[in-house]
């Protein structure tokens, strides 16, 4: 099939960046996202003119590097599918197709499609962790939790950190986000602790960040490559007004 | 010049070595610890770890990555699960039989002490991930669940459904999170390292470019360690994260510490198969799917569907049990489906190669569902194996309940790496080497389930205690990133960044990249023979020669240029390529992942010299176009008597 892309190209944060279109030919059904621009990017290359900037590392739809707009949906439109993920027969011959970095104050573009995402990193920094020094555990199987428990630490706990939630958000809020780790954390016996002094910081930490409030939109859900569920964001503000009671340095 | 290899490995009764070495060796005075520098090159599970882990102990760590998160790194992709020898199945599981079943596994060529301290660790760190919160997979009970993995004999494997090694990345992150907080760790992701500082003989730094504004800077240290993960991408195809690299290391390795065995490299079974040209990367499926899915090709040429496009004989689902070749099942009638990874992977190359094979190019075999279906079930099945069955839907369109699935193998672990002693140190005092980057632990072939085990066991419970032997050896002294010796470093990186971008030729990175994996992986992969080997040796510089003079690197050096980064591996790459083929050419003999044509039992199976080969074969650089030294540390085996591997 070939395609028309029309690819937002920014040369840093200062350049007010344009799109610029380019003709995606003979794109194969079985290639993926990433490697029909890669075939791209091949052309642009060997005529010595700067490839698509865009990220990506491990293209099994885990390490969370990858994402951009899609037609203006995070990841493009197949649900449950990071943009490593999503392969070209989801695309008929002759599509137009706009690609745009992932849009949010607290993720400058730092070059067509790649942002700075560092804000997440500073999120969890700030609390997204159960203190454990190396070498002071109890046996694993000293603390026992129950299997239902478990899994939805580990629904929670799927997260890949790649932003599509803020992407989708109409505010640009990070509340799925940090939702999931507090909850992963939250839910098990390990967490427990730390919980309500870690709700307390990262929430904090993530006000102070350039991100939105959330307003149920619901919109981040929906464009999570790992479907976290919105309960994530209940569990956090259930847990955040308990810490304003519990658990802090007074 | 001659490099006496010694393994610094404790003598003595094997299962108290560690303990003996650990009260042996020196311990820094824990007032002391915030005067020394340490720099940790890597943030997957075995740098992530380590970092976490110094920071904690109060040593002033600085940790790089080239990604833009340090949670990231490829250990985020692993599948299966982490072997423990906790014996919580109560089935006879104990730190002996690991030791044993990873030396054997390893074929022999692995060093004893090492793989035994890491047996004896691995119970450490399922409690160490556990107290951090990594959701492991549990019983309705609430205690840990297992599986026999990679056809072990018991229960050993502990998971975290089919994401292993993403919790457990997110563990050791987590962990690292709270050290950058807490100020001991001054993380800098988007660094690539592009060189090794040496001062007097020691690792004292590291020149690295910063990816987004291009800066080449230098970092002073009191040590170096390398936890860069494992250089698969040399064959282009594999497995591993577009960005896996064999940079890190091998620039150690042109500064003096010796590489270790790099012919050796696992292939894994069961991958998707090739599908184009364009291919950019290979996706593993995991091996559990062999529990219950069986591998089998056509009897007659003229039933392979090598291409839906050009589909000739009849579908898959339409040839009956009697004109399937089962070939594993028939030619290892005990082992069946479970043969261990490379003798799968070597079956199924023989069946392609006899023709019968099906997918593109007719590379690859048929993984079918339909038995286990009946037997039990649709839904058991996607209880079982549901999330990877979505997966296979999403890349190749079709439908393994109705289908079955299309494999091959990949490229997929390295066993060799830069050489180091029992404290995980190179012959460069001062540089340690971690993870898939180092060679130490897993022979010539390394057993499912075991990388994630080594990576957390250096860089948790191992380094922690050997660094600080060095640095109280050596005792503080004055980092200076400004003295000649970095500068010096400097200029020669920034030298090669701006050759790479002034060659302005005509052909793109990845086209060389792909050049260099194709003729490794038709030379030095699956099957190696004398001659292929001696035919990539003469390529593989006129390759580099072409892409010295025609490569096409656009940009600047000033800003993000992702070409400059690749263009930078894929160089190292052409150098590195090199002594691997050299080194597979000079072990004549097959083990594990190292198969040798010329060297196979009756029946096909590796046949190893141990009279001739039982030595680590570690290689001195001494200049592109030159030869390297071959040191040898002979392996003595005093606990697991070397055997003949047998699967029938
Ligand atoms: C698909 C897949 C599935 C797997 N499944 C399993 C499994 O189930 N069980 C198991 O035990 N093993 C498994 N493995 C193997 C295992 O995942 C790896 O061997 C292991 O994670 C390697 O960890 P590491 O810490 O050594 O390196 P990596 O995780 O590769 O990390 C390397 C780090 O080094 C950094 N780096 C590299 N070069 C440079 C440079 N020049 N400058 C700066 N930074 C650099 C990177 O940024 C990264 O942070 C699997 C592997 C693959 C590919
Ligand atoms: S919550 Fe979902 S969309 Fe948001 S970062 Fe995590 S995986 Fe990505
Ligand atoms: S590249 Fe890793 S999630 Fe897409």
């Amino acid at each position: 099939m070939n395609l028309k892309l029309h690819v937002w190209r920014q040369k840093g944060p200062k350049d007010k960046g344009r799109f610029e279109t380019y003709d995606a030919t003979d794109v194969l059904e079985d290639m993926s996202f990433l490697e029909m621009l890669d075939v791209v990017n091949d052309g642009l290359e060997a005529e010595g003119r700067e490839p698509i900037a865009f990220e990506s590392d491990c293209r099994e739809g885990i390490c969370g590097a990858c994402g951009c707009m899609i037609n203006g949906q995070p990841h493009g439109h197949k649900a449950r599918t990071t943009t490593c993920q999503l392969h070209m027969r989801e695309f008929s011959d002759g599509d137009e197709i706009v690609i745009e970095p992932f849009r949010a104050k607290a993720f400058p573009v730092i070059k067509d499609l790649v942002v700075d995402r560092s804000s997440f990193d500073r999120i969890i920094q700030s609390g997204g962790f159960i203190t454990a020094r190396s070498g002071s555990a109890p046996d694993a199987n000293a603390i026992p939790v129950a299997k239902v428990e478990a899994d939805r630490a580990f629904d929670a706990a799927t997260c890949i950190g790649c932003g599509a939630c803020v992407a989708s958000c109409p505010n640009a809020s990070a509340m799925l986000f940090t939702g999931a780790k507090i909850t992963h954390l939250g839910l098990l016996p390990q967490g427990q602790p730390e919980r309500y002094l870690r709700v307390d910081k990262m929430v904090s930490q993530m006000d102070s960040e350039d991100f939105g409030h959330c307003g149920n939109f619901g919109e981040c859900t929906l464009a999570c490559p790992k479907s976290i569920s919105l309960d994530v964001i209940a569990q956090m503000n259930t847990d955040y007004i308990t810490a304003q009671f519990k658990g802090r340095d007074i | 010049m001659s490099i006496e290899l010694k393994s610094n490995a404790p003598t003595g009764p094997i299962d108290s070595a560690w303990s003996r070495h650990k009260f042996d060796i020196k311990v820094v005075n824990p007032a002391n610890k915030r005067k020394y520098t340490v720099i940790v090159v890597g943030t997957g599970l075995a740098g992530a770890s380590a970092a976490a882990t110094l920071g904690e102990l109060g040593y002033n760590v600085q940790n790089f990555c080239f990604q833009d998160s340090p949670r990231r790194a490829h250990s985020i992709a692993a599948q299966g699960g982490i072997n423990a020898a906790k014996n919580y199945q109560n089935d006879g599981d104990s730190v002996y039989r690991l030791f044993y079943d990873t030396v054997k596994g390893g074929d022999f060529r692995s060093r004893e002490s090492n793989v035994y301290r890491l047996a004896e660790l691995s119970v450490n760190i399922i409690d160490q991930a556990a107290a951090q919160g990594v959701p492991f997979a549990r019983e309705y009970g609430g205690l840990l669940a297992n599986r026999s993995f990679g056809g072990s004999l018991v229960s050993r494997t502990f998971y975290a459904r089919g994401q292993t090694g993403q919790q457990l990345l997110l563990g050791a992150y987590s962990g690292h999170a709270a050290q950058v907080a807490a100020g001991n760790i001054t993380m800098f992701p988007r660094h690539e390292m592009l060189d090794l500082v040496t001062i007097d003989g020691h690792a004292r730094g590291i020149i690295t470019r910063d990816l987004i504004s291009g800066e080449i800077k230098s970092y002073a240290a009191d040590a170096v360690i390398l936890a860069t993960g494992g250089y698969g991408n040399v064959f282009y195809l594999s497995t591993n994260a577009m960005g896996s690299n064999v940079t890190a290391a091998w620039r150690a390795a042109k500064r003096g510490a010796l590489f270790a065995n790099p012919c050796y490299t696992q292939i894994h079974p069961t991958c998707i198969p090739v599908s184009g040209d364009h291919q950019s990367k290979l996706t593993l499926m995991s091996e559990s799917l062999r529990n219950d899915g069986r591998v089998w090709v056509p009897k007659d040429a003229k039933d392979c569907w090598n291409n839906d496009k050009a589909a000739v004989g009849r579908h898959p689902s339409q040839i009956p049990d009697e004109d399937r070749d089962y070939y594993l099942e028939r030619r290892y009638p005990t082992f069946g489906n479970l043969v261990p990874r490379d003798v799968a992977s070597r079956a199924a190359k023989l069946s392609c190669d006899e023709g019968r094979g099906v997918a593109f190019n007719g590379r690859g075999v048929y993984l079918d569902f339909k038995e286990a279906i009946g037997r039990l079930g649709q839904e058991e099945v996607a209880a079982r194996y549901g999330n990877l069955f979505e997966m296979y839907e999403r890349i190749t369109g079709a439908n393994p309940y109705t289908e079955p699935m299309r494999i091959y193998p990949a490229i997929h672990y390295t066993m060799g790496g830069l050489w180091v002693d029992y404290n995980l140190q190179s012959n460069t005092p001062g540089l340690f080497v971690l993870g898939e980057a180092n060679f130490s632990d897993h022979g010539a072939n390394r057993l499912g389930a075991s990388a994630l085990m080594q990576g957390l066991a250096d860089g948790y419970f191992v380094i922690p205690y050997t660094l600080g032997h060095y640095l109280a050896e050596v005792g503080p002294r004055k980092n200076d990133a400004e003295s000649s010796e970095f500068k010096g470093t400097e200029e020669t990186v920034k030298g090669r960044v701006n050759k790479l971008l002034n060659v302005k030729g005509k052909r793109s990175v990845d086209s060389f990249h792909r050049e260099l994996g194709h003729l490794m992986w038709e030379k030095c992969g699956m099957a190696r023979t004398k001659e292929g080997l001696e035919e990539a040796l003469e390529r593989i510089p006129a390759i580099r020669d072409e892409f010295w003079n025609n490569v096409s690197v656009p940009g600047d050096g000033a800003d993000l240029n992702q070409s400059l980064e690749k263009a930078g591996r894929v160089a190292d790459f052409l150098e590195f390529a090199e002594l691997k083929v050299g080194d597979a050419l000079h072990r004549e003999e097959s083990c594990g992942g190292h198969f040798r044509l010329e060297h196979q039992t009756e029946e096909g199976e590796a046949k190893r010299n141990d009279d001739d080969f039982a030595y680590v074969a570690a290689w001195q650089f001494n200049g592109v176009d030159k030869k390297p030294t071959l040191h040898k540390e002979p392996l003595e085996f005093d606990h697991v008597k070397p055997s003949q591997r047998s699967y029938k």
